[in-house]
């Protein structure tokens, strides 16, 4: 079923869902929604799985028409929602008709917002998972970007005749500046005590050349021991790489899978996702936890995530 | 601490992973302890774990902490460590050939290759073709092969600034490395060939042709040939070649 047209595609407009699992291996970065928080909100505001596919929204929004009947959310950085020029909110379950165009200005808090439509986005599975590749040119629709002409396709699943919104406590609030969380190592100890303490002492800036691949770092240099360079092993998002001149590189969805800077740590789970809100010029800020506190924290944010449905309160 | 390690060693990856080192060196001996343990783990079915991936020295192992943790894994992961010690290592493997074009458009650094090392472009494409290459390990871009080790007297630095668009198939040496872009992708190695056979589909099940442990043998081929195989790889009925192989 044909859902939406789009009149016109915004910056860089991607169809995301969790992820790829179990490709690394094959060279196959993980991908999927880079704000895990706010997707899984989006699916949850119109009763969708945690995993069905969204769209992802970067810094500027699309404009949309509406195809068929449908109820959709959008959730993430704080952007304008006008559906056929009146406001309409974020965080909310919102029952479009068909002909309605939905315009989504720039995004003012935070990178990235998700637009969920009842029932998820229906694209080709590829190697199971809808999320979009770019580099890859696979998933989502063609393996690239939006762009206007384009059909977003769905499901014929029936409409809520509820609809929903998130409790005003849970809204995060995306400010520019974030305090990242990570477990040192794995190779910590290619680095002076002095370099260690340059990183958590410090704060860094978010540079231009930030994507869905990875963040590059302005700030102080972390001093290595010797050699910059470690026989090339696996990425994950999260992981910090400091090459020679210095500047941390966080890892993010779209990454390359192998890499041979040294990892000085690996930003935990809840954070990483924050850090999906990160754009250029936003402040960062490092703090160290303990494998064990980082797990405490993964459980108390998993659970968070898994109970958003019975949080939400009834629009009425 | 350099060469292989006397025993693994255990690295937490942030909340989600951990790695499982054997050595700071690239060679056989570790690698294949990578490969035996990543085939240990896989029958081991161990909850929580998500997915492995097997590198050059180490094996990255990707976990559910909702499922179970760190110390958890850690402990049952060496008790599978000691196993694959007692394991005979791996005989048979399948050797892929890969043909080539060398050299001209094809490969526009063997001229600087042969130069670097004072030698023809011929004497460099029969060294480069000339042996048996191991896959360590699939990254960097999907389907890209690590292979290794390239002889001594080819091995050649990697540019000083990378091109931005390495054309898909290039053939490459970065230092002892040798390897093969499975896409268009920027990078630093020195292209001196290119294959017109296919190395990733992510319609294929599974999406890479190769896998760690697998072996890899170039064979030179003419402009004339590339055309031909490329035709077919393009018509979908393209074979690739592998052989039984004892190492």
């Amino acid at each position: 079923m044909n859902f939406l047209h789009v009149l016109k595609p915004g910056f860089f407009t991607t169809v995301q869902d969790l992820g790829r699992y179990g490709y690394l291996k094959y060279g196959v970065p993980i991908s999927g929604a880079m704000d895990m928080f706010s997707f899984v909100a989006a699916n949850t505001l119109v009763a969708n799985n945690p995993n069905d596919a969204c769209l992802e929204i970067t810094l500027i929004g699309p404009e949309l028409q509406v195809l068929t009947d449908t109820q959709i959310a959008i959730a993430g950085g704080r952007i304008s929602v006008k559906v056929n020029g009146e406001d309409a909110p974020m965080w909310q379950t919102l029952t479009v008709h068909k002909g309605d165009i939905i315009s989504l200005g720039k995004v003012e808090g935070g990178c990235r917002s998700y637009l969920s439509i009842r029932g998820g986005i229906n694209t080709p599975i590829v190697l199971g998972s809808r999320s979009t590749y770019v580099r890859g040119k696979f998933g989502g629709i063609e393996g690239r970007p939006l762009k206007a002409g384009d059909i977003i396709m769905g499901f014929d699943v029936s409409l809520l005749d509820v609809e929903y919104k998130l409790p005003e406590n849970l809204v995060p609030q995306f400010t520019g500046s974030f305090t990242v969380h990570v477990v040192l190592g794995p190779q910590a100890d290619m680095f002076t005590e002095r370099g260690i303490k340059t990183l958590f002492s410090s704060q860094y800036k978010v540079t231009i050349e930030s994507d869905r691949m990875g963040y590059r770092l302005e700030g102080p240099t972390i001093e290595h021991k010797g050699r910059a360079e470690i026989i090339s092993d696996a990425l994950l998002p999260g992981a910090i790489q400091v090459p020679r001149n210095g500047k941390p590189i966080i890892i993010m969805k779209d990454a390359q899978t192998t890499g041979g800077y040294p990892k000085i740590a690996v930003a935990t789970t809840p954070d990483l996702d924050m850090l999906g809100q990160a754009k250029p010029n936003d402040t960062i800020k490092f703090s160290e936890i303990t494998p064990k506190e980082a797990r405490e924290r993964f459980l108390e944010y998993h659970k968070r995530l898994s109970g958003l449905a019975e949080r939400l309160i009834k629009v009425t | 601490m350099n060469g292989a390690y006397p025993s693994a060693r255990y690295l937490p990856l942030g909340d989600t992973a951990l790695t499982v080192e054997f050595g700071d060196i690239t060679c056989l001996e570790v690698n294949r302890k990578v490969i035996a343990l990543n085939e240990a783990v896989e029958k081991a079915g161990i909850t929580g774990i998500v997915e492995l991936v097997p590198t050059y020295r180490s094996l990255l192992i990707r976990y559910n902490p909702a499922e179970t943790s760190y110390e958890q894994l850690v402990s049952q992961l060496k008790e599978i460590e000691k196993t694959i010690e007692e394991k005979p290592i791996e005989a048979q493997t399948r050797r892929l050939i890969v043909p080539v074009v060398y050299g001209g458009n094809y490969g526009p650094d063997l001229k600087f290759v042969a130069e670097y090392h004072g030698l023809t472009e011929e004497q460099v494409v029969k060294l480069h073709s000339g042996k048996d290459y191991r896959v360590y390990m699939i990254g960097f871009v999907a389907g890209f092969p690590y292979l290794g080790d390239v002889p001594e007297e080819i091995a050649t630095p990697r540019l000083e600034t990378p091109r931005l668009k390495v054309p898909v198939g290039s053939v490459g040496i970065a230092e002892k490395q040798t390897g093969i872009y499975p896409c268009e992708a920027p990078g630093g190695w020195r292209i001196i060939g290119r294959t017109p056979i296919k190395l990733f589909d992510p319609q294929w099940h599974p999406p890479a042709l190769l896998k760690p442990g697998d072996t890899v043998r170039f064979k030179p081929i003419s402009e004339q040939e590339f055309k031909n195989i490329e035709e077919l790889v393009q018509k979908g009925i393209y074979k690739p070649l592998f052989e039984e192989h004892t190492q």
